[in-house]
């Protein structure tokens, strides 16, 4: 394993141990390499698919069929703005727009600094606070524009871990 | 029983939670037997709160009890329908009720194993309930022969990321395997052959979290609450144009009315109510008429031709566009299709199509009836039922709301204020 570092496999064995079959820590260990490295790198799921020994194709099948799971890198602060029912009747596409324009970038976009990227995301199960959106998967409820004015200031200081 | 066991206040703690009483039920239980646990579950008359209602003591007398080898118990926190909100809540302010509902329902049949499918944006509610599980270890709840009893029961978080089709639950055992999160064709059910081929039940949070009041007080005194056919309480979770939205635990048979005007404070504004979706964005939808006239239980909203579902009330208010709304339904259960199932994979994206271009003042006339079949012909063919979720609401929406879908695809301009605006 020239991918994973000793820290990782070690806490990847202590995942295959929550189950009776190695295989059954796949998503998990996805989960962590999309925590740790902002996506999933081909040569992670190389390495995956042989030390859980299950076929790469199905590394690849189930990178794939997560949304959470990314193929590439976001921008450092990846903003995802909920388009469920509630936030939509909330002022979620109006808060949507707001982001995109104020970022001068449109959804799927990240800026040329790099330091955001917004897309839209199905329903964040936050619906008695809408409108919400995500930063780095933390959750910002009851958003409206001046609140997103004032996010966008301190992620753009650096403050997200403040909030 | 007028009072709330799931949402209590100030039991988010484990000592404070096992100062209220907590954890005595696994106590109680483990000295009556399997057997008589089921029996007083299924006396309850505990239902499902995953959507389907499905008794819960009969879903766990299903596990074979002479089946060799393992068998596992699933706890549901998925929580990814549009609307609902209610898992959330009760994990962040209840945990010990679930991690030890759980107990209970191993115990009861025969696991010695559980998952909790938490979904993976509720990153802050795994870390939560990540020390809650320790926490219930330290204290011997969890682990090797519990309280002394040679019963031996350890839980697991698995995370999801982002499905929601791994709410279903055979996706969900094939999310846990490692595998794509695809429903598999029932039968064999889980009970039978579930989770890495073992006998498994898989039960919603809310329902689990049910179980220590139903065991510590009783069969009947959990009865004597709800209505005959629904008893309990459970978590409403309102969302939409009211003055107070938020997760409410109240007696099953709960009139709307009241759900609306009492704990929600009324609608939003002064404004006036126009439909609801009484159990979450897969459910049809009600008119304000049908909606004030309802008891929110199993029976009364099957009756006035909708349903419970998760117990997500989604409130829409006069003014809205219902074509813009069911486009957003469309738009969501056609990302959310896993692609398995013809009349699903299709059906979703051809509604999604047909209502983006209704919305966007590019339909045809004939687009509504195309419509309506499309939804028709989605319903009951698939493997699981993620079409008849869309499909249901789309028939509702279209039969009680027609002028608006026929003005849509006459080409005029919807007068009703879309979603483009800032509440
Ligand atoms: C598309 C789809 C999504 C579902 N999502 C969830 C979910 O997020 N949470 C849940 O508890 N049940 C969900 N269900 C229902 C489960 O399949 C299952 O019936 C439920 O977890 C059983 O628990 P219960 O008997 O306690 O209700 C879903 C069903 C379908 C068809």
């Amino acid at each position: 394993m020239a991918y994973f570092d000793e820290e990782f496999l070690a806490k990847a064995e202590k995942v295959c141990a929550r189950y009776p079959r190695r295989g059954a820590a796949l998503l998990p260990l996805l989960g962590q390499v999309q925590k740790e490295k902002g996506f999933i790198p081909e040569e992670a799921m190389d390495e995956l698919a042989a030390f859980l020994g299950v076929p790469r194709s199905r590394v690849s099948a189930v990178a794939g069929f997560y949304t959470m799971l990314r193929g590439s890198p976001a921008g450092k602060y990846h903003i995802q703005t909920c388009r469920g029912i509630a936030c939509h009747m909330a002022g979620g596409p109006a808060l949507s727009a707001a982001l995109a324009r104020k970022l001068g970038i449109e959804e799927g976009g990240t800026t040329p600094d790099g330091l955001f990227t917004i897309s839209s995301v199905e329903c964040l199960g936050a619906c008695g606070s809408a409108p919400a959106l995500l930063v780095n998967g933390r959750y910002f409820e009851n958003m409206d524009e001046a609140a997103l004015d004032a996010l966008l200031d301190d992620l753009r200081h650096g403050r997200l871990e403040r909030r | 029983m007028n009072e709330r066991t799931l949402l209590r206040d100030n039991v988010a703690d484990i000592a404070a939670y096992f100062a209220a009483g907590g954890w005595r039920p696994l106590k109680k239980a483990l000295s009556m037997g399997r057997a008589a646990v089921i029996a007083e579950v299924t006396a309850s008359g505990l239902r499902g709160r995953g959507g389907a209602g499905f008794p819960t003591g009969r879903k766990w007398s299903f596990v074979p009890q002479d089946a060799q080898g393992p068998r596992y118990l699933v706890c549901n926190a998925d929580e990814g329908e549009p609307g609902a909100f209610k898992d959330r809540e009760l994990l962040r302010r209840n945990p010990q009720a679930v991690l030890e509902g759980m107990a209970i329902a191993g115990y009861a049949i025969g696991a010695s194993l559980g998952y909790i499918y938490i979904r993976g944006e509720f990153s802050a509610e795994a870390e939560f309930l990540t020390a809650a599980i320790t926490a219930a270890r330290a204290k011997g709840f969890l682990g090797a022969n519990i309280l002394g009893s040679g019963f031996d029961f350890d839980i697991h978080l698995h995370r999801g990321a982002g499905a929601y089709i791994c709410g279903e639950e055979t996706a969900l055992l094939s999310s846990i395997e490692g595998l794509r999160g695809q429903p598999r064709l029932k039968p064999p059910f889980p009970a039978v052959k579930g989770l890495f081929g073992a006998p498994t039940v898989v039960n919603n949070a809310e329902t689990l979290a049910a179980v220590p009041s139903i065991l510590e007080r009783g069969a009947a005194w959990y009865a004597s609450t709800g209505s005959p056919d629904s008893p309990g309480t459970k978590l409403f979770c309102v969302s939409g144009a009211v003055n107070r939205p938020g997760v409410y635990e109240l007696p099953l048979g709960v009139p709307f009315r009241e759900l609306l005007e009492t704990h929600c404070g009324g609608m939003k504004d002064g404004r006036k109510l126009k439909a609801v979706l009484p159990g979450g964005a897969s459910s049809p939808a009600l008119t304000a008429a049908e909606a004030m006239a309802v008891n929110m239980d199993y029976a009364s909203l099957a009756a006035a031709g909708s349903m419970l579902g998760s117990g997500a009330v989604i409130v829409i208010e006069e003014g809205r566009c219902m074509v813009e709304l069911l486009g957003v339904l469309a738009r969501f259960y056609r990302h959310e299709s896993c692609g398995q199932c013809a009349p699903c994979r299709e059906g979703c994206a051809w509604a999604d199509k047909l209502l983006a271009g209704l919305e966007a003042g590019r339909g045809r006339p004939s687009d509504v009836e195309t419509l309506r079949s499309c939804a028709a012909a989605m319903t009951g063919r698939t493997i699981c039922p993620l079409a008849d979720s869309l499909a249901l609401p789309a028939l509702s929406f279209i039969s009680k709301f027609r002028a608006e879908f026929d003005a849509h695809a006459a080409g005029r301009t919807c007068r009703a204020a879309g979603g483009g605006r800032l509440a």
